[in-house]
């Protein structure tokens, strides 16, 4: 009996000294979509780029990462981040703005610094904090090199990518701008899916329907990829530009190399995921909070700044 | 063990032979409206360059339905297409790359690797073929389950060898290769050719060979199938190894156009092909369908989305509708003429 209660003793000390240690440390989990296309494979590559850093840097750092393929998978990560891997700390990557508030809601009930990438939730009291790129930077930014790099005239066909509040923030940046000149005309705007089949296509159809072009909005490197292949193959000379966006290795290397069309790109790099993981776990090691909303520039790319978006080793 | 069963459905064939071409006019019919429709539209539909485009788009889906209606006219399905293409692009893409780099200071003339690279899509695809009709014959799975698994497995192991981005065929390879989409064999494009040829092929052995007569008949009626000694196992593997090799086929036209494969690679082919072959008057229930309607059916799908992109009428968050309503007017052409 004195055996059993000197044990049960040294058990509730080792619990309390455990505890003790925990309330210092960071479990963060981090959930984020699978890798399904480039951009997704990008979150995927600078999520586990952040993990090997900072658990390196920081012994008292624990980051836990899970991928869903849809919004049931990813509220159901959450439960269990929150029920088995006790994490204090979580850096969302929403599959879904509406369906997602309410399961983040719930994480930030139960004490955890909530921290929100990219996909903005519909009730922002369920975060603490929100980490995202500009989405009008990106439609706002190609329009106005177009605009100065054409005179303030000719005309354009543009690619769109999947209907998405996303792609309409985008397009009508774009579209704000291209109207201040009116020289300047946008021939057609079509679904490619962010796929670059999709936009061969399409480019493919454009490129039959429009005799001149002077330049494309491709809006997405992706998509730049098949554009360039059908402009390729109908030997096309009259246009001068082709446009992406989010700074792929392979549009930054074109830019980088001189290409002829490819001239210049916008920023939209899977690498905030990386930034809001850095400030979440370096903030909250210290016991601090984040801004309410830190949004991560996009600028343009050109030959001149290339070289500093270039990361051979990211698979986007 | 009397081969008079399978006598009996060729004497059936002949009897609604007539009827049966009456009601593969509905396809060809609706093709025919869509096309001066969209001259109508915009004159540049009607142009050579235009068709050509259509024709060589349509050569990767097209090639694919080919094979996909022996596998429904057996009374299968296969619903893995579009990730098992892009797996094997994927696979290809890394063999040709890695073989370009050199194994151990040793290194092949491109034009071997890449043969190499055709001879693997090709394999590639017949083993897939072969393990989807082993699971469905041997295994006594459901061809709809077994397709469904191997769908996600093709796919997740193409995103893990891209990382989840892109494989890019190495830059000299890619010249070398690109011919094999880009150019032309008496004024017409290669990808078609091919086409041709795969489609021609089919007919003549869905329509005048043994093999393709026992198709019909294990898809009409399986326990008679049986009765009459046709190896029904044995048949509807070779089914599955076909169309395995026409998605091989499909691959080796569809990697020289962009040289590269990414997770969202043949993404919904699957779709695309079952429902050419249901467009062209195949019955999805088995049994019956003609090899020149699944070859309609592909066309007539491409056909709807260029004109769609040759014309801003329809506001384009309508373009998915205006696709469907297509598919079921036809659909409903067909019917009527049953």
């Amino acid at each position: 009996m004195k055996n059993i209660l000197r044990a049960l003793g040294a058990l509730t000390l080792a619990a309390s000294a455990v505890s003790a240690i925990a309330a210092d440390k960071v479990t963060l989990g981090v959930a984020i979509p699978t890798a399904t296309h480039g951009f997704t494979g990008g979150i995927v590559w600078w999520a586990n780029e952040a993990k090997k850093e900072l658990e390196k840097a920081h012994p008292d750092l624990k980051i836990i990462i899970k991928t869903a393929g849809g919004a049931p998978e990813q509220a159901n990560q959450l439960q269990d981040l929150v029920t088995v891997n006790k994490i204090n700390a979580l850096v969302i990557f929403p599959f879904e703005s509406a369906s997602l508030t309410q399961p983040v809601a719930q994480v930030k009930k139960k004490g955890v610094y909530v921290t929100v990438v990219d996909r903005g939730l519909t009730d922002t009291s369920a975060q603490d904090a929100y980490v995202a790129g500009d989405n009008t930077a990106f439609g706002k930014l190609p329009a106005e090199y177009l605009a100065k790099t054409m005179d303030g005239k000719g005309d354009i066909v543009a690619l769109r990518g999947i209907p998405t509040t996303l792609d309409n923030e985008r397009w009508a940046a774009f579209e704000s701008v291209i109207k201040q000149h009116p020289d300047m005309k946008v021939l057609d705007a079509k679904y490619a899916n962010w796929n670059r089949d999709d936009a061969f296509k399409v480019m493919q159809d454009y490129l039959t329907r429009f005799k001149h072009i002077d330049a494309v909005w491709a809006a997405d490197d992706d998509m730049m990829i098949g554009v360039l292949k059908a402009i390729d193959q109908a030997k096309r000379t009259d246009i001068k530009q082709v446009f992406g966006g989010a700074g792929s290795k392979e549009a930054v290397k074109r830019i980088m190399d001189g290409d002829k069309l490819v001239q210049a790109d916008v920023s939209y790099s899977p690498k905030f995921i990386y930034d809001a993981i850095k400030l979440t776990a370096e903030a909250r090691l210290k016991g601090e909070n984040l801004p309410a909303t830190t949004i991560i520039p996009s600028v343009l790319i050109t030959k001149e700044n290339a070289k500093q978006f270039y990361y051979p080793n990211s698979p986007f | 063990m009397r081969p008079a069963h399978t006598e009996g459905v060729e004497g059936s064939s002949r009897l609604g032979g007539f009827a049966r071409r009456l009601h593969g006019v509905g396809p060809l019919l609706g093709l025919v409206a869509l096309c001066i429709g969209g001259t109508l539209l915009n004159p540049d539909f009607a142009t050579f360059d235009n068709a050509m485009n259509v024709l060589t788009r349509t050569s990767f889906i097209g090639i694919i339905s080919v094979g996909m209606t022996f596998v429904i006219i057996s009374g299968g399905i296969d619903l893995s297409v579009g990730s098992m293409a892009a797996l094997i692009a994927g696979s290809m893409i890394w063999i040709m790359n890695t073989l370009a780099h050199g194994m151990g200071g040793f290194t092949l003339a491109p034009l071997a690797i890449i043969a190499i690279g055709i001879v693997l899509a090709l394999v590639l695809g017949g083993l897939f073929g072969l393990a989807h009709g082993l699971l469905v014959t041997k295994g006594r799975i459901e061809p709809f389950i077994v397709t469904l698994g191997t769908l996600g497995i093709f796919r997740a192991v193409l995103t893990w060898l891209a990382d989840g981005g892109a494989l890019t065929l190495d830059n000299n390879l890619s010249d070398l290769y690109g011919p094999v989409y880009y150019a032309s064999l008496f004024g017409i494009p290669v990808p078609i050719w091919v086409f041709l040829i795969v489609a021609a092929g089919g007919v003549v052995v869905l329509n005048r060979t043994v093999f393709g007569r026992h198709v019909q008949a294990i898809g009409s009626n399986e326990q008679v199938a049986r009765y009459a000694a046709i190896r029904v196992d044995n048949v509807k593997i070779v089914t599955y190894v076909l169309l395995g090799l026409c998605v091989g086929v499909a691959t080796v036209l569809y990697v020289p156009r962009l040289g590269s494969a990414t997770p969202t690679t043949g993404l919904l082919w699957e779709l695309e092909a079952i429902a050419a072959v249901v467009v062209g008057g195949t019955a999805l229930r088995g049994g019956e369908g003609r090899v020149i309607g699944t070859v309609i059916g592909a066309i007539l799908l491409s056909v709807i989305a260029n004109i769609l992109n040759l014309t801003s009428i329809i506001s384009v968050y309508l373009n998915a509708a205006v696709q469907g309503a297509v598919i079921i007017f036809v659909a409903f052409l067909q019917r009527g003429r049953r």
